[in-house]
């Protein structure tokens, strides 16, 4: 018997647009309040579980052709990038600073040097748990 | 005054809830009806932070309240699947 979930494919549609705004607002937030890299890239990839949930793992890889592994080790590069780039003004490493920016659309924003290592961290974590969570899903009965 | 009194009568209504849930996750009859209740609990878990938030005056915990509502209906959700065809993550449809 064939099943055709309308309900949950109808939903999902919807609710991973709003699940992955909400992870970039936890990521972006994360500098003055509650949140982060790490529960940012946990929200991310919990969206991208609800994807393959409602479809099959063929399909989203059709349209998320990520590969999760080099996700992750390209978030460990920009880290250590952000912290061997302090180098470069003859502090210690891991060195953060901050300067505040008048940017056309945003007005006068704070930019920190910290939500470069945020970024590294958030998509380790999406690399890491989406690796788990496929290569597990994808062996043989 | 009165209205800590409120929130507090509150919070013990949610736990008597949360209890009457946790009667039917152990004494259910079909993983159905544990599933369901786990899913009751968590909405519970939101209003009880919800009060919470409001009685400590702060509103650091309302991207909890998001995060909770999002984690039980993925949980439910999976649960679902794997009820109904035995497979969370199908490999090709």
């Amino acid at each position: 018997m064939k099943f055709t979930d309308v309900f949950l494919q109808t939903s999902t549609k919807i609710l991973v647009f709003i699940i992955m705004t909400f992870s970039i607002f936890i990521l972006f937030a994360g500098h003055h309040n509650p949140g982060g890299g790490f529960i940012g890239g946990l929200i991310t990839s919990s969206a991208l579980v609800l994807l393959y949930i409602t479809f099959d793992l063929q399909t989203v890889r059709d349209i998320i052709p990520v590969d999760f592994n080099q996700l992750a080790a390209g978030g460990v590069i920009v880290s250590v990038l952000t912290g061997t780039a302090s180098f470069l003004f003859h502090v210690p490493f891991l060195t953060q600073t901050f300067t505040y920016v008048d940017l056309p659309l945003l007005g006068n924003t704070e930019l920190a040097s910290a939500v470069i290592f945020d970024l590294g961290v958030y998509m380790t974590v999406i690399g890491t748990t989406m690796t788990i969570i496929t290569s597990i899903s994808e062996d043989e009965k | 005054m009165i209205f800590e009194t409120v929130l507090i009568t509150a919070l013990c209504i949610l736990m008597l809830a949360i209890l009457a849930n946790l009667y039917r996750v152990v004494k259910g009859p079909s993983s159905a009806d544990r599933v369901q209740a786990l899913d009751s609990v968590g909405i519970n878990l939101i209003a009880s932070i919800a009060v919470f938030s409001v009685l400590l005056h702060t509103h650091a915990f309302f991207d909890l309240i998001l995060l909770i509502g999002i984690l039980s209906f993925i949980g439910t959700v999976a649960f679902a699947r794997f009820i109904e065809r035995g497979v969370v993550i199908e490999r090709k449809r």
